[in-house]
């Protein structure tokens, strides 16, 4: 049970040299799917140890921390453990099916290896208390995002990929140079010590420039607005099963990642009052909101549709983030639950009909909802999740947010939000207008959905609905990740 | 002092020089050669600093390997830049100078160049580092201390960077993406050139006999790993380039560097998880001998510097075949 925190994280990425060595489709499947229930079932009992006894620390190689690396489960981190090793398991079920239509044998060996590396990766970062062992982590789960975006089954998607991998490592470097200059200043790496040695340091330019530098990059491996121009492209040409995962995941790791500097190592005084981190956050949320929001609307493609949505979501997130009291953090990690489930929800739908039609342009979805009821029906509930409609997961955390905002009394942001709402309402609704409302063309043959495809994206699709009914256990966990941030100075 | 200032002040001048040259330039092969020396003054610099381990590696990466492996890119695209407008230029410009006034913003309030008494070289961990390692892991090379016990866990996950960029080039550039793109053999060696063939065969051993010699010399001083991978593969890359990659990929086949890939980051877990099932935590190689934690250690970097070397110098001969097998598409 000690060796919890590092089983979770070193499980998944020794099954990526393992799926390599397979070298056949079904073998590196189930050791994906082996290493995505492994990690659910290391995540939930961690949770547990951590509700009862309070944070789970682990130093590897026994040295003394700060001499050596050590990983940290606390509250703040146990929902995005649970989330990512969720998402992994769903898009495990998923995959299966989706990657054998859209790709040879051998390769998709690869893909699931690099799956796995994702999956460690965003572990990882998750759990660790070292910031450099951090940037490696983020360095792992981005390199293999970036070559699971260019296995997409469109040139496109190359092109997707190398403009992730340019923006992404001019992100990354940023992270990096913000720790290095931390590093100059206290001469330490683990997050708790560095906590400690900076708290006196509000006037040190160097620290302020670390914060803008961890911050900016942190911003583009979570796509913030305006440095979200990865994101639409990449979610949209990845391959399904990838997509599902990454939309779910990647962001929302960054998110958290995010959170974990400002709370628990620089320090919520500097950033937030020193620094005007709380009114840069609430603006750049804002425009986020209202200006992806509206280019969703745009889309013609529902790939792409929903990737535009992904950045109006980030933006609701960062509010919460931003605000920086209890409530807003707490409606944060609600939101990050809320979404990961929809939008891998989604995401899954649009591969389930990507291969029914072979294009998910709008037009080419014409009557489908009549063709794929089952299919269609679970994308309409977490469209609705999405909306924030009542009783889905959605409609809880925006109704949490709202009141955090009300509390603060930010009324703009307040109003951004309601409008990008209605916009969500138009997008959300124009697909379903064209699937279910127009007529399907003449002779197009039906195609069965493979049933374990769907079961994934109907597990999703429930769940969102699960939430929305009965929301204590994220209310809880998203309460108890709140308080743990704003209440321990050193993670 | 004076001189060491002055010696410092001329090798930033080179790379700034070098890397403005690098800009403007429009020839790629050029470019690429000036990145090389880029990576050499580097390299310098990290020996002026005495992070001798840091500037092997820069040396035999920087102006080694990655040189190679870009020239065998432009092999198979256009070498020559294509102009970007200059309006397009202008945002790229306004980050640039911004990156750089926050750096030299941050600069104002960095402790003195070369401090002693900067909170680096006050914190307790820099005597830990320096002084109870040689107690506790007995090496003369702190660096390797640091890199493959403290924080092995950093190391192990530079291995799996290296490792996904393997997989990153071999599922897009191997013959897996295209089978049906791949060079036809070339009508010409280098090798029909009979000093570059025997010169070739002089060196391979030599450059294999000095690979393992950093592999097995990194707890005595600079080497390790990383730098014997990469020259292990710059031994095979040099015995493809002269005597085609048929000849070399007899030597050693692509399957077999499938597994040795694959092989190296295996070990290396495995050794974490061995450590954990003999009672300790994940990396502890005191439990390997229980009763010379220190020759524990020394087994735990051994075996982690060999397992570093296999990955690394499989993938980077394996990204060297990927480039070179590939057809030419421009």
């Amino acid at each position: 049970m000690t060796q919890l925190p590092v089983l979770q994280v070193t499980i998944p990425l020794a099954c990526a040299p393992l799926c390599v060595l397979v070298r056949s489709r079904t073998a590196a499947w189930l050791v994906f799917l082996a290493a995505a229930l492994f990690s659910l079932t290391c995540a939930a009992l961690l949770t547990e140890q951590v509700a009862d006894d309070g944070p789970v620390r682990y130093r590897m190689g026994g040295w003394p921390v700060p001499a050596g690396i050590e990983f940290v489960v606390g509250d703040f981190s146990t929902p995005i453990l649970l989330l990512v090793s969720l998402s992994a398991a769903a898009a495990a079920v998923y995959g299966h099916r989706s990657v054998a239509a859209e790709m040879d044998a051998r390769r998709s060996t690869l893909l699931y290896a690099c799956l796995c590396l994702t999956l460690a990766g965003l572990l990882g970062l998750t759990v660790t208390g070292d910031v450099f062992n951090a940037f490696v982590f983020l360095e792992i789960s981005s390199l293999a995002t970036y070559t699971l975006i260019a296995m997409g089954r469109r040139r496109r998607a190359l092109l997707a990929a190398f403009r992730y991998l340019v923006i992404g490592s001019v992100g990354a470097v940023f992270v990096l140079i913000g720790i290095g200059l931390a590093y100059a200043v206290t001469g330490t790496l683990n997050m708790a010590d560095l906590a400690q040695r900076l708290s006196d340091s509000g006037g040190n330019r160097a620290v302020q420039a670390a914060v803008v530098f961890v911050f900016v990059g942190l911003a583009i491996k979570m796509a913030l607005f305006p440095l979200h121009a990865w994101l639409p492209a990449a979610y949209a040409e990845a391959p399904s099963v990838v997509s599902t995962f990454i939309a779910a995941a990647s962001t929302k790791v960054a998110i958290y990642v995010l959170c974990r500097f400002a709370f628990t190592v620089f320090g919520a005084s500097l950033v937030f009052h020193s620094m005007p981190g709380d009114r840069i956050g609430l603006l750049l949320a804002a425009v986020a909101m209202l200006v992806a929001s509206a280019a969703a609307c745009l889309q013609n493609d529902l790939r792409y549709l929903l990737a535009w949505s992904s950045i109006a979501q980030i933006g609701y997130i960062m509010a919460g983030v931003a605000l920086a009291t209890t409530a807003g953090l707490s409606a944060a990690y609600l939101h990050i639950m809320a979404h990961a489930v929809t939008k891998a929800a989604l995401f899954g739908t649009a591969g389930l009909l990507l291969i029914r039609l072979g294009s998910v342009q709008l037009s080419a979805l014409a009557g489908i909802g009549r063709r794929m009821p089952w299919t269609f029906a679970a994308f309409v509930v977490a469209g609705l999740g999405l909306i924030g409609v009542p009783p889905t997961a959605g409609f809880v955390s925006k109704w949490a947010l709202v009141a955090a905002l009300v509390e603060r009394d930010q009324w703009l942001v307040l109003g951004a939000l309601l409008a990008s709402s209605l916009l969500a309402v138009f997008y959300v609704g124009r697909v379903v207008e064209i699937a279910w409302f127009r007529e399907p063309p003449e002779g197009a043959e039906p195609v069965r959905p493979a049933t374990s495809m769907v079961a994934a994206v109907w597990f999703l699709a429930l769940l969102s609905l699960y939430f929305g009914i009965d929301p204590t256990l994220p209310d809880r966990l998203a309460d108890a990740a709140a308080s743990a941030l704003l209440g321990t100075g050193g993670g | 002092m004076t001189t060491f200032v002055l010696i410092h002040s001329v090798l930033l001048a080179i790379l700034i020089a070098t890397a403005v040259a690098i800009t403007r330039m429009r020839a790629l092969y050029g470019a690429t050669m000036l990145a090389a020396l880029f990576s050499l003054v580097t390299a310098c610099l990290f020996v002026l600093l005495d992070a001798v381990d840091v500037a092997f590696t820069e040396a035999a990466v920087g102006v080694g390997i990655s040189t190679v492996l870009l020239l065998g890119g432009l092999a198979l695209t256009r070498s020559r830049e294509a102009v970007t407008p200059r309006r397009r230029r202008l945002p790229g410009a306004v980050v640039v100078l911004l990156t750089g006034g926050v750096l030299a913003y941050a600069a104002l309030d960095l402790p003195e160049f070369g401090s002693a008494d900067s909170p680096v070289q006050r914190h307790p961990i820099t005597e830990t580092y320096l002084h109870e390692s040689q107690k506790d892991i007995g090496i003369p090379n702190t660096v390797t201390s640091v890199l493959a016990s403290y924080r092995g866990l950093d190391t192990l996950g530079e291995l799996v960077v290296v490792f996904t960029a393997g997989l990153a080039v071999l599922s897009l550039l191997g013959p897996l993406a295209r089978p049906e793109q791949v060079r036809p053999p070339a009508d010409f060696h280098l090798a029909d050139y009979r000093v570059i063939r025997v010169v070739t065969g002089t060196l391979m051993p030599l450059i294999l006999l000095f690979a393992l010699y950093v592999l097995f010399h990194g707890d005595y001083g600079p080497g390790g790993g990383f730098q014997a991978g990469v020259i292990f593969a710059s031994g095979f890359v040099l015995y493809g380039l002269v005597f085609g990659l048929d000849k070399a990929q007899q030597v050693v086949p692509r399957a077999a560097l499938w597994l040795l890939i694959s092989l190296g980051l295996l070990v290396y877990v495995g050794l974490g998880l061995t450590t954990m099932l003999l009672g300790g935590s994940f990396l502890d190689y005191d439990v390997l001998d229980p009763d010379h934690p220190a020759s524990g250690q020394h087994l735990g970097i051994l075996v982690v510097e060999t397992a570093i070397g296999v990955t690394v110098a499989s993938v980077m001969t394996a990204i060297f075949f990927s480039f070179a097998a590939r057809g030419v598409s421009r």
